[in-house]
């Protein structure tokens, strides 16, 4: 009996120690609230390592739709935010929640659907009458429904389609409330049409009977900005780290490590911040 | 505040993982594949496991020094809502990881109540999560064994006068060997949970990363082959510690003298 008092005082103290500690080593990482195209596309695997070498910064990346991850960054939960959905990064700037926003790069959306193309869209390159096809012919439709930046785009260009999607959905329109990935596998296993970021589909392995329907619209084009959390609304940011990995990002050497980033031979994304106006 | 994506309805992408892997030609390969990476020592593999195992092991810890006392306790205590805590208690078990996740990421986030500690997406904030989560499986289930061990010490322990306390710490030794059941269900529901780990932790490469995340990241990535891989490796890791538990268990029983 008096065993088993000493082992709980002892596991007690040991636990209090184990969860004490390091609450004070200050180590030199931030965090980065950041998208899910970006993580599942394999480009932070390959910017990171880049970067920490140069630096010894460690940068934790915890990827969430752009929605979220603005969200995050608004709760002072990540230091530097990474995302694609410019109206929405120039709100949060003015809000006063990030301090100046920079663009870093650019890739575009895709239409994927299955081969047997039950809309009739494959080989267009109009978007919005390809939705509107979809639409008529009732086929399929995965949406993210996660307030992601696709998300945000995909509302976007149902809404230039002259679509009231909100008053138009019907059965065929299935809203997934989840990432990228999530939502090309529910595709692939119900041969639906889904837009895509590219750089997701092109490192997405589970595609099934998918191909590209629709590409090369303008309108598809997809913009991603970087954003330090003001430190003024978050006394704890981590400044002048979170700063110098934006810095990085949109310096030439940040800029070609972007360019470089291929896979199966493609590059993924366009680096674009010295392009005013981006 | 937006419950984060990538945990919704995880059950759902599991379903779609394994109905597409029985697809996949040459599952074996499959299974191959993560296998390799465990016998040719991938490092990042290896830290995945060790993250898993450390988090899941410290929460069970914590949720063993709260959870059988409070189980004991259940069992002997006589007091007024007795019945009603039991039941309380029980059907915390059925508590959502998800919701345990959420609960703790308000509490730790920024602008939550705690957020000065600095702690959300680190590996404390998911021992924390996971804790609270398997509290009461380790509580509920020790209260079950113990009533029973208490029917026959009641009296006994009556007639010596002994203590709440005396009495709580006298159950909990004599029942050891048949709590470690507790303890690996609550051990084996931590590590198997993604939901909680995924919101508090953040799934973050090389730091917050853990077996069940990094199953939910490759399913999302349609890499579902190295998906499937991951499970079995999990599920040879938690044979593998129920295996050794069950050891110490029966060498224990045979030193003690006890059935």
């Amino acid at each position: 009996m008096r065993k088993l008092k000493h082992a709980f005082v002892i596991g007690a103290t040991a636990l209090a120690l184990a969860l004490s500690q390091n609450v004070v080593a200050q180590d030199k990482s931030i965090i980065v609230a950041s998208t899910t195209s970006t993580v599942d596309s394999g480009l932070f695997g390959h910017l990171l390592p880049l970067f920490k070498a140069k630096t010894g910064i460690d940068v934790r990346v915890v990827s969430q739709g752009t929605g979220q991850a603005l969200d995050t960054g608004r709760r002072g939960d990540a230091d530097v935010v990474f995302v694609h959905a410019r109206s929405q990064e120039e709100k949060f700037v003015a809000d006063g929640f990030g301090v100046k926003r920079s663009a870093v790069m650019y890739n575009d959306f895709v239409l994927i659907g299955p081969k047997s193309d039950p809309a009739k869209v494959k080989g267009s390159k109009d978007i919005t009458a390809a939705l509107v096809k979809i639409r008529n012919a009732g086929a399929p439709f995965i949406s993210r429904g996660d307030k992601s930046g696709t998300h945000a785009a995909e509302l976007n260009l149902w809404k230039i389609a002259g679509v009231d999607i909100a008053k138009d959905k019907g059965p065929w329109y299935r809203d997934i409330g989840q990432g990228m990935g999530a939502a090309l596998n529910t595709a692939s296993a119900s041969n639906a049409y889904v837009l895509a970021d590219r750089g997701t589909w092109l490192s997405f392995k589970n595609r099934g009977d998918l191909i590209i329907s629709v590409e090369g619209d303008k309108r598809l084009f997809n913009q991603y900005g970087v954003m330090l959390v003001n430190p003024a609304k978050h006394a704890h940011v981590k400044k002048d780290l979170g700063q110098s990995f934006i810095d990085w990002l949109i310096s030439p050497a940040g800029q070609k490590a972007i360019a470089d980033y291929k896979v199966g031979g493609e590059q993924l994304f366009f680096p674009n911040a010295t392009v005013p106006g981006a | 505040m937006n419950m984060p994506a990538s945990v919704c309805i995880f059950s759902e992408e599991l379903t779609y993982a394994v109905t597409n892997a029985i697809k996949f030609r040459g599952v074996e390969i499959v299974f191959l594949s993560a296998f390799w990476m465990l016998i040719t020592g991938d490092p990042a593999l290896y830290r995945i496991i060790g993250l898993s195992l450390y988090v899941s092991l410290t929460a069970t810890l914590i949720a063993a020094l709260v959870g059988l006392p409070l189980g004991a306790l259940l069992a002997l205590k006589e007091f007024r809502g007795r019945i009603a805590a039991v039941v309380f208690v029980n059907a915390l078990m059925g508590m959502p990881p998800v919701v345990v996740g959420l609960a703790v990421f308000l509490l730790l986030s920024r602008s939550g109540p705690l957020g000065s500690l600095g702690i959300l997406f680190t590996p404390r904030a998911m021992i924390i999560a996971q804790a609270i989560l398997i509290t009461p499986i380790i509580a509920a289930l020790a209260r079950q064994t113990l009533a029973d061990l208490w029917v026959q010490y009641r009296d006994e322990l009556a007639a010596m006068n002994v203590s709440t306390a005396g009495s709580v710490a006298t159950l909990l030794w004599d029942g050891r060997f048949s709590l470690l059941t507790a303890l690996l269900a609550g051990f084996g529901r931590a590590c198997a949970e993604v939901g909680a780990v995924i919101v508090v932790g953040g799934n973050i490469d090389g730091f917050t990363r853990t077996m069940t995340t990094a199953i939910a990241l490759e399913t999302s990535k349609g890499d579902l082959p190295l998906a499937i891989g991951l499970g079995a490796v999990l599920l040879v890791i938690v044979i593998a510690i129920n295996a050794i538990a069950w050891a110490i268990r029966r060498t224990g029983e045979r030193l003690a003298g006890a059935a």
